[in-house]
């Protein structure tokens, strides 16, 4: 068995996507088991899967889906109905496909214990199955069942048709395996009466593209019988593996006619079409029906043929909607298949480092421009940069996708984890159309998910202490995103205990963290739990998991260039935000001089730019500027840096913001925006914090980029050593 | 093997018109499209007509009416009035029947 790579891939990749939706579709309806809107979803998530893998040959793929698709065919029938533990049943059954189809890229067949695991499921289901597997149905003597069905069912539900409906769609190699899709209709003659016999040959391609030893029809019959179902099928025994038959008995239920038009390959067709084929209604009916909207049309506006169908009482309601729901169904996919392309990654990513030499060259050029001062060449460099920003910004915005992917898995994991703790716990999601870098998103999942666990194993109480504390039973998670000031926040937040402060003081103090007696905001106590000597289990109750691991999800998120806080209230709950660059390559940048040196600080971050004299009451030399009336800390970047150069009479601040803190960064000049292509500094320079990368100007000079959250933790760091110093010094006196 | 002539604009399909000739057919029959305006088949000596059969049939009709041509067939033997009569697809051809039946009745007789 070879298949093409490629295939294999897209077959893998629409895989994964059922199973989410399948996943998404299972958990909606553990809370609404009655929607068959959804579980129509999972059954074509389930169909689907198993058709397509049937076409690359994965037998195992197959086999086991097509139990799990019995299954759900007949909850579909309403003769299973979904209580949570088939449910959970199908949630295990996903796991396993998700599991089989990671077999697939690997290219492996199934080990014994997945084998185990798979028989162990289908045994389960075949539970639902009626016992060992029989179809006990078959053996229902079926024109009774029908009678019975109504009188005792309301009469609109059923269809007045007493007639056997037999849809077939043959398979493609029907005639070259030397069969007559006709001898099968003799056959059916042996049986009972053919009454109607409509041939679909809208599959069959244009007279050039067809290949007539391929088979592309189908019939629609209304058939007249005392049989029973299983002899029915018997006719069809020789074709039933490459055909697509469906055999619904007489005074079949509506709903079973909606689902088989749902069901029916056929696109685009015409509502009178699809019910003549399906024999509720006959060709003179449709004519007649046909003749009255034409007729209808002089003094009235036309009517939908479903409505005149409807009055008329020809077809019940629910038939032509089904029928109606079908024709939008068909258009709709196409919309949605025609604006959607699947592109290689790494494509975008070539594409945007292609934008990005083109956003350096167009800098020279504009540069080059400026420097031979000509008018008109210096205007079409401006457009052309113009152009060259919409450009990035949209491959940029080819590469952002919604956050809500992400947020949707963790209903899973919400689930599962309350249901492992015995806690009853909501998952909130919002925000969810929030856009962020795929890169992004791809490695905040594994972060995400700890402080999701975490949440809830330790932050979240058991519904005993909740209601003794006066809180609802049902605990609350929630996962917030927004974007604030060119970064996007992540929130996430449980209404559970808190944090502890004086036990994660003690804690940090018997750690050696923090010296003993220093006074630590309420924040930087909470921020304790980020460091690494808080890794051990055995802290405190409430804390002890909180502790566990929280380092590595703050250098994960440090990697991505980005920040994590907590907040606590006591009693009520915590939230932990997540603070992340929108994106990785390419930013809008303020460029600025400080001597020789040329720095870009981020512009999302920049607040606004000040000359120096005019706000330092103290000359400039001390660490705090009063900034209408606020306290800002400000640092010269000369000093930072230790840069040379000559200095300037009128230096300038230029004030910065990240979260909640600002800065003030002095420097000699200021240059403007540039746009700003990141490259990543070297492995040598990787322990320096407070330059995020370098990137190259018009005329080739090298610029420095500040990365303003590394810069401002460096200050931070700096003033809270300063304190400790000083507290420990009073400490000192004091003893 | 099936004979057919071909005179002007008329094509005689003698024999099996089946899944084994269809495909030597289906040229034959797109070559007729393409230099007539009207061509006529005469299925009158068809002993075989299966549903690969048919479908070429309905696919050359189809492809007529692409065309704007005028495809007609004539001359429909048993085999082939049985198989539409199965098939309910008369008022798709929408040729005349009943007016050959007679001739083929006389040749059988």
């Amino acid at each position: 068995m070879t298949i093409s790579d490629e295939y294999l891939e897209t077959f893998v990749v629409e895989c994964r996507e059922l199973l989410e939706q399948m996943e998404e579709s299972l958990l909606a309806i553990e809370q609404d088991p009655t929607n068959s809107e959804i579980l129509n979803a999972i059954f074509r998530a389930a169909h689907t899967i198993k058709g397509s893998a049937g076409l690359f040959g994965l037998e195992f793929i197959v086999e086991f889906t097509h139990i799990a698709e019995s299954v759900l065919d007949r909850a579909r029938s309403g003769e299973v109905i979904i209580n949570s533990s088939l449910a959970a049943l199908f949630i295990e059954v996903h796991d396993h496909l998700g599991n089989l189809v990671d077999l697939v890229v690997a290219g492996s067949e199934p080990s014994d214990e997945l084998k185990a695991f798979g028989k162990r499921i289908t045994n389960q289901l075949q539970v639902y199955l009626g016992g060992s597997g029989a179809e006990p149905e078959v053996h229902r003597p079926v024109v009774q069942q029908a009678k019975t069905e109504i009188t005792a069912e309301n009469k609109a539900d059923i269809v007045a048709s007493e007639c056997w409906h037999i849809s077939l769609r043959f398979g493609i190699d029907v005639f070259r395996n030397g069969m007559d899709p006709f001898s099968f209709v003799r056959c059916l003659y042996s049986l009972g009466e053919v009454v109607e016999l409509v041939t679909i040959i809208d599959a069959i391609p244009s007279a050039e593209d067809l290949d007539p030893e391929s088979c592309h029809l189908g019939f629609e019959i209304s058939f007249r019988s005392d049989a029973e179902k299983i002899a029915i099928e018997n006719v069809f025994n020789f074709v039933r593996s490459d055909c697509v038959i469906h055999i619904l008995p007489p005074h079949s239920k509506i709903s079973e006619y909606q689902d088989f038009i749902r069901d029916l390959p056929e696109q685009e067709m015409r509502l009178g079409e699809i019910l003549i084929q399906c024999g509720t209604l006959t060709q003179e009916e449709l004519d007649d029906v046909l003749l009255i909207q034409s007729v209808l049309t002089d003094d009235e506006p036309p009517r939908p043929i479903g409505e005149v169908l409807v009055q008329q009482q020809l077809v019940s309601p629910p038939v032509v909607e089904a029928a109606l729901k079908k024709q939008e169904q068909v258009k709709e996919h196409k919309k949605t298949e025609a604006n959607l392309i699947r592109v290689d990654a790494d494509k975008l990513d070539e594409l945007i480092n292609l934008v990005g030499e083109l956003i350096i060259a167009g800098a020279g050029t504009n540069l080059i421009a400026r420097n031979a001062g000509m008018t008109n060449l210096m205007e079409s460099t401006a457009t052309l940069s113009r152009l060259v920003e919409e450009v990035r910004d949209s491959a940029l915005a080819l590469r952002m996708v919604q956050i809500g992917g992400t947020f949707n898995r963790f209903q899973r994991v919400v689930r599962d984890v309350s249901k492992e703790l015995g806690k009853d716990i909501d998952l909130v999601i919002s925000g969810a159309e929030t856009e962020l870098d795929k890169t992004v998103v791809e490695k905040i999942g594994d972060p995400l998910t700890h402080l999701v666990r975490n949440s809830m194993d330790h932050g979240i109480e058991s519904a005993d202490v909740r209601i003794a504390r006066g809180k609802p039973a049902k605990g609350t998670l929630k996962l917030n995103a927004y974007h604030d000031a060119g970064s996007i926040v992540i929130e996430v937040n449980d209404d559970g205990g808190g944090l502890n402060k004086a036990k994660i003081l003690s804690k940090a103090v018997e750690r050696g963290l923090v010296a003993e007696g220093a006074t630590l905001s309420d924040k930087e106590i909470y921020n304790l739990i980020f460091e690494a000597g808080f890794s051990t289990a055995d802290a405190v109750s409430n804390l002890s998991g909180r502790g566990v691991g929280m380092d590595v999800v703050r250098r994960n998120i440090q990697a991505l260039r980005g920040r994590i806080e907590l907040d606590s209230n006591e009693g009520q709950g915590s939230t932990v935000r997540i603070r992340l660059p929108l994106t990785l390559a390419i930013i809008d940048g303020f460029m600025v001089g400080v001597g020789n040196t040329i720095f870009v600080i981020p512009l999302d971050m920049v607040v606004e730019c000040i000359e120096l004299r005019a706000w330092a009451s103290d000359g400039g030399d001390g660490q705090y500027l009063n900034l209408r009336g606020e306290v800002l800390p400000y640092r010269r970047l000369r000093d930072y840096f230790e840069t040379n150069g000559d200095i300037v009479q009128r230096e300038n601040v230029v004030v910065v913001r990240y979260g909640e803190h600002k800065a003030g960064l002095v420097v000699d000049k200021l240059m403007g925006e540039f746009q700003t292509v990141i490259k990543p500094l070297g492995k040598l320079f990787s322990g320096e914090k407070s330059i995020g990368g370098f990137t190259i100007l018009g005329n080739g000079e090298v610029a420095l980029i500040v990365d303003i959250p590394g810069l401002m933790h460096q200050i931070e760091h700096e003033k809270e050593a300063g304190i400790t110093a000083v507290t420990s010094l009073q400490h000192q006196n004091v003893t | 093997m099936p004979k057919n002539t071909k005179e002007n604009n008329r094509i005689i399909i003698e024999g099996e018109l089946t899944i084994y000739t269809v495909s030597e057919l289906k040229d034959k029959l797109i070559a007729g499209l393409l230099t007539n305006e009207e061509l006529e088949v005469d299925l009158s000596a068809v002993d075989e007509f299966d549903g690969a059969g048919l479908q070429l049939l309905i696919a050359m009709k189809q492809g007529a009416k692409a065309l704007n041509r005028t495809l007609r067939l004539t001359g429909h033997s048993q085999a082939v009035l049985t198989l539409l009569a199965l098939s309910g697809l008369e008022s798709f051809f929408g040729d005349p029947l009943l007016s050959v039946q007679p001739k083929n009745e006389e040749e059988m007789a």
